[in-house]
Order: structure tokens, then sequence, then C-alpha cells
């Protein structure tokens, strides 16, 4: 735990502090933001004509990798703290090729009243669209209350990678309560709907059935818009040093891994390896 | 209602094929995770208000009448691993053949003939419980208690627990069963008019990764 | 050759399947094979399939107590192609699987049904239990019960369900009798005091044809089915 918790923190001391980065809270109360991104197919390659920053999220535009255009969302001050109501609505439009990661672990903290905070990730993809999210982890800290939901809106033609991590508590620290419900909705339809829910007061959250006393959780995503081969379920890792599963979904273009390990570092080898085989089953990333 | 016909549907004697299948104990006791009546305790808990409040939020739809191909498709997309998805619709199979005799009727047959390879239990479950006249809140109670029954159970064959002990973990979580299904019987109230989105959709991650290695090992006591 | 008749025996007339599918024709004759562990149960399944598979058309269920044991050992023997041999889990609980709660293994016989086409034959074979294990009427129309000389020569004498009303009773092992001491006259004995006129055979599945009293008891069944004599 602790070399995984120093390489987290080390993600966050890496963050760029601009000194015109807002630093102190502007809202002590609970703040509001959504912060928006689109990005469009100009006929030639991704372009990025919105780039909305707004509270805590600065979305910053990377050098793109090959015809993918890239944004990171910079953490601008702590958030989420309790009472504060944040959105990301992220777009890729029809033929875009676009890849989004944060810069640091995002750190649900409890702030100055126990009242929960809302964090809202929309994900929008087009026709021949192709969206990456691959943000860092997401840290429940003590006395923290955090409802995440990720809305993720996609066509047929549509491409998706998601990857989440979650960890519970810093070191040697109780998390305080994470609820996630993630939907996926390809054409209308649904693909997956899924609720996680962590820490007290959920019941037996990290009992034998849910998290089996592991601390750091995580799935990664792929959507296509053809079926993608995978000969069976890939199981990897053993109990202890954490394991996951990827396997296709009732929709059989799309493919879930999913993981729990005692450290972060063991959760993101273990998605790493789940995502060498996706590689391997699809052409399509 | 008639609280005998729910006392036989939530009977683990109601031949359904549910003996033969452990609620992911099994592979909960292989990879070391339990080995006592408190790892029964804290295991049935988990499940319960996860993937038991899940099941109960679908089979209290199913047994308000609500579209139980919709809700199907719904048990779906809330079931990622496939082997899970399997068990469930092999155990809804099982489940429609011993209803049909014991409640016959044109929903279950209904649900029979649009599925023959099987709706998802939870679904069949509801259907079943229409058919033997019973509430939603009826039906989410039976699929909640079937979701630490099972778990239960395999854990003396598998465990060799005091049966006595096990039989008052499920006591103790009495309270939780019932908390669980008025839970998915308010969600399922809520589905006509707003859409299955409203059920719950709680899942536990240990038991799609473990569910999906048990269904890859090639020895085993129980199907799942 | 049977003296029971529905009166006395009513559970013995009753089936749950229809014996008829929908086009007229005859669904597969099923029959279990229980037994206690050890008594020969597959090796009497894969004898029966050596000899008949040219003639007829069969499937068989295993109940393992561990999966796929026994149908694993099936499928090495290549006693019948791997598409025609399904194992059933049995939680632990083999007899439960058989007789409470059959719905596991209508299940199997049925998807055998759906994916080979019209079958002759479905080989139903138990887990090993005890002696009380015995198929339900609704999942098996007839069965056979094997128990085996080298487990002791009294095993008769006990009796039990599966020992008094299983429609044959198997005594496998014979040639081992001289080795355990086992006095076969004992045995035949006793097997008619517990059995009155129902058949049993004593077989030696070592020898050549050596599952010969069971072959022909078998196509007897068969052809009675056919002909809609019941039992």
């Amino acid at each position: 735990m602790t070399a995984a918790a120093a390489q987290v923190s080390a993600g966050e001391s890496s963050t760029p502090r601009a000194k015109d980065l807002p630093t102190a809270r502007a809202h002590p109360a609970g703040l509001h933001a959504t912060a928006r991104l689109t990005a469009v197919h100009n006929g030639r390659t991704t372009t990025l004509p919105l780039l909305h920053s707004d509270g805590p999220f600065h979305l910053r535009r990377l050098r793109p990798r090959g015809d993918r255009a890239r944004v990171c969302v910079l953490g601008a001050m702590s958030a989420p703290l309790g009472g504060d109501r944040l959105a990301l609505d992220i777009t890729a439009g029809a033929r875009t090729r676009l890849e989004v990661t944060t810069a640091a672990a995002t750190i649900a903290l409890r702030g100055s009243t126990t009242d929960p905070a809302t964090y809202d990730v929309r994900l929008t993809a087009g026709e021949d669209a192709s969206l990456h999210w691959l943000p860092r982890p997401l840290i429940s800290t003590r006395g923290s209350t955090l409802h995440q939901t990720y809305r993720v809106e996609l066509t047929a033609t549509s491409h998706l990678l998601l990857r989440e991590e979650q960890l519970l508590g810093r070191t040697a620290e109780p998390p305080g309560h994470l609820s996630t419900r993630l939907t996926v909705r390809r054409d209308g339809r649904p693909v997956l709907d899924q609720h996680t829910v962590y820490g007290a007061p959920a019941p037996a959250w990290d009992g034998p059935a849910v998290l089996g006393g592991h601390r750091a959780t995580g799935q990664l995503l792929l959507v296509a818009p053809e079926p993608v081969p995978l000969p069976a379920p890939v199981l990897l890792g053993d109990p202890e040093r954490g394991h996951c599963v990827l396997a296709p979904l009732a929709d059989g273009a799309a493919l879930l891994a999913t993981a729990v390990a005692p450290t972060p570092a063991r959760l993101r080898v273990l998605l790493d390896t789940a995502l060498a085989h996706v590689r391997d089953a699809t052409s399509s990333l | 209602m008639s609280r005998t016909a729910l006392l036989l549907l939530a009977d683990g004697r109601f031949p359904a094929g549910g003996h033969a299948h452990s609620g992911g104990m099994e592979a909960a006791v292989a990879s070391g995770c339990v080995h006592d009546t408190a790892g029964l305790e804290a295991f049935c808990r988990g499940r319960l208000h996860t993937a038991g409040l899940t099941a109960a939020g679908l089979a209290a739809a199913a047994a308000t009448g609500h579209d139980p191909l919709a809700l199907d498709e719904a048990a779906d997309t809330r079931t990622p691993a496939p082997a899970l998805r399997r068990i469930a619709r092999s155990l809804g199979r099982q489940l429609m053949r011993a209803a049909r005799v014991t409640w016959p009727g044109a929903e279950l047959d209904h649900l029979a003939r649009h599925r023959p390879q099987g709706a998802h239990q939870p679904i069949v479950l509801g259907v079943t419980a229409r058919a033997a006249g019973l509430s939603p809140l009826d039906a989410a109670h039976a699929a909640a208690y079937e979701s630490v029954g099972g778990p239960a159970t395999a854990a003396v064959r598998l465990l060799s627990l005091d049966p006595f002990e096990a039989t008052s973990v499920l006591a103790r979580l009495a309270g939780d069963c019932d908390a669980v299904a008025a839970a998915a019987a308010e969600a399922a109230e809520r589905v006509a008019a707003e859409g299955v989105t409203v059920l719950p959709a709680v899942s536990a991650p240990l038991l799609d990764i473990t569910g999906e290695q048990h269904a890859a090992r090639p020895v085993r006591l129980f199907a799942s | 050759m049977h003296l029971d008749h529905p009166l006395t025996m009513p559970h013995r007339y009753t089936h749950s399947a229809d014996p008829e599918r929908p086009d007229g024709s005859h669904r597969a004759l099923r029959i279990g094979f229980g037994g206690p562990v050890g008594s020969g149960k597959t090796a009497t399944v894969a004898a029966l399939c050596r000899t008949l598979r040219d003639r007829l058309s069969i499937a068989v269920v295993t109940n393992d107590i561990y999966t796929q044991e026994d149908a694993a050992f099936l499928r090495r023997e290549a006693v019948l192609p791997p598409e025609r041999i399904t194992a059933v889990e049995t939680g632990a609980c083999p007899h439960t699987a058989i007789r409470d709660d059959i719905s596991a293994n209508l299940e199997a016989v049925e998807q055998l049904e759906q994916d080979l086409g019209p079958l002759d034959l479905i080989l139903i074979e138990s887990g090993g239990d005890n002696l009380t294990a015995t198929f339900s009427r609704g999942l098996a129309d007839t069965q056979v019960f094997v128990i085996d000389v080298a487990s002791g020569d009294d095993i008769p004498r006990k009796g039990g369900p599966g020992i008094t009303t299983a429609d044959l009773l198997v005594v496998n092992k014979t040639d081992l009798a001289p080795y355990v001491g086992a006095d076969l006259d004992t045995m035949r004995a006793d097997t008619r005091r517990q059995r009155g006129d129902l058949p049993y055979a004593f077989t030696s599945l070592t020898a050549p044809d050596g599952i010969r009293p069971v072959t022909d008891w078998v196509t007897e069944r068969l052809a009675a089915w056919h002909a809609g004599v019941p039992r």
C-alpha cells in the first residue's frame, strides 16, 4: 500500500500548478462548475473549437498523438469537496479522434460540510468518432461523500475506450462514501448499467462478495462498432495480488475488464494487461 | 396474496435447480476469502446489498406486470460477466419449467415462448410470483432471500459449517433482506412511469470476477 | 416379467414427460444408472455405448460429484463423440439432482435432443451416492442400479430402494469374487429375495462381451418403449 500511495502522491505533486490558476475556493459552501470540451472534424483532422474550463477543471491541449487530438484536465483547486456540483461534458463529434486524460488523481475530500458532492461525467461520441477517456485514479478520502455518474452516449459506429480507477482511502485511512453509476448507451440502447457503492455506510462493501479487503478497483471498457472477437474470457492475477476478468458484455461489441487489487499500482498492471489483450482482439484502437 | 404461495416459492426445496448453485460461495471459499461463519455473514451481506438488490428490483418489476422482455434486456445490461448471464438464464429456464407446472398461466407461457433458452432468473421469478397471486414486494422478498439462502446452504456443504450457525446468519440478515426488498419494490413501482433505469443496478466486482473464474475451473461442486 | 401393477405401485406408471414428441414419434428412452461410488456405473455406461452406438443414436448425461470427471472419462475413452456427453453439476448432493430437483438434468436431456436431433437412448448416470438414491420418474423412464461384489457380499441383503425397486439390478465385478471372498450364491439368493421377480444381472466387464446381459435388457426395454408398452 505504501509504495502505491507514494506513487499516487507523486502523481499529485507532479500536477502542473500554473501561477495563474486559482488555488483558493471561491465558494466554500459548494461549487457549481461545468467544464465543456467539444471536438469536431474539419475535413482534414480533429480540432477543438470548444475548451471551456470551469471551477476546478482547467482544460489544456496536449500535442496530438498521430491523428488523435489530446486534452488534459488539470485540477485547478481541491475538488470535489462536500456540497460541490461538478460536471465534465465531453463530446467527440463525427469522425473525430480524441483522448482526454487528467493530470493528477482526483481526490474527493470532506471539505467544510458532510454534504455529498456530485461529479457527473458525460461522454458523447458521434458517428465514426473515437473517444478515449483515460483519467488518473479517483481517491475517496475519509469523511468525503461523492456521488459520481458516468453517462456515455454512443452511436452504432462510435468507438469508446474508458478506464476508471478508484482508490478507497489514502494510506492507512478508511475511505469516505463513494457511489458511481455508469450507464453506457449505444444508439439509444443500454449496453451497460452499473452502480457501485463503497465505504461506510454501504454494508459489507469490503467483504468477500464485493472487494475482499482490496482497496483499489477499476474497469476498462471498450465499445466498438463490430463484435470484438475474444475466444474466451481473460482471467488475470490472483486473489492476493489482485485479479481481473476481461469478457464481453451481452452486446458482443463491448468488452469490459473488471479488476480489484491491493494497490493502485497493481490495479494499473492488471488493467494494462487487459488493455493489451483488447488490442490483440481488435484493430479498432 | 397467499402467504403460503410465497413460502412455497422461496423454499429452497422448490425444484428449480437452485441446489446446484452456491451464488459465488464456492469461488469465495476457493480463493480463501470465506472460511468461517463470520466470512459467510460478510459474504451474504455484501451479495444481498449488491446482486441481491439488483435481482430483487428486476423480480419486483416483473411482478408488476411490466414487459418481461424489456426487463430481461435490463438484466443483461446489469450483468457484465458472461458466466453469470449464462447461469441466470439457465436458472431462469429451470424455474420456468417448475413454475409452468405449479402455477400455469398465459404470462409464463408468453415469456417461455419468447425466451426459449431462458430469461434471466429474477424476471422469471417475478412473472412466477405474479402467476401465484403474489405482490411485487413478495417477489422482491423471494429474490432477496434467495440471494443469501443459496450461499449459506452451500457454505454448510463446502466448509462443514455448523448448520445452526449458518441459519442464524440468515436470521441476522432478516432486517437487511426486508430493507432490500422494500427498496426494490419501491423502485419497481416507478418503472411504468420512468423506465427500467430507475431499477437498482448495484454490482460487486468480486462476484463478477470470481464468477468467471469459477466457470473456467475444471473441478467444482457447484455450477456457480 | 413384472408382477407389480399400477394399483400396488402407481408411481411406477407415471411419466412427467410425454413419451411422444409433438410430431407423434417417440422421444428417446431415458435410462437412469444409479449406485454407490466405484461400483462401475461409468464402466457400464461406457460398455453399453460401445456395444450399441453403431445401431442406436445415444447420448449421455453424467452427474458428477466433482463436475466433469465421469464425462471426461467417457470423452477420453471416446465411447461417443464429445457433443453427445453432457455433465450436470450437483452441488455436492447427487441424489437431489436425480430425484428431488431434476430440473438441471431435464435441461441437459432436452438440450441434447435439441442439439443432436432425434435420439433413441439417453443414459443418465447419477453421481456415486448411497443405497437410497433413486431416479425420479419425471426424469428417467426406467432405471438400473449398479452395485459390485467387491464392496461386500452383504449389500443385496441390506436392500434399500435402489436394490429392491430398480428396474434392473446389476451386480458387477463378479470376476473379483474369489479375491475378496464374496459368495456369489449368497448374493444371488439375497437378490432374489429382495427383488421378487424383478430382473437382475451379474456382470464382469473385464470378460469378453461381459456387458451382454445389460445390453439385452436395454434392447428389450427399448422395444417395449417403441411398442408403447408401459415398463
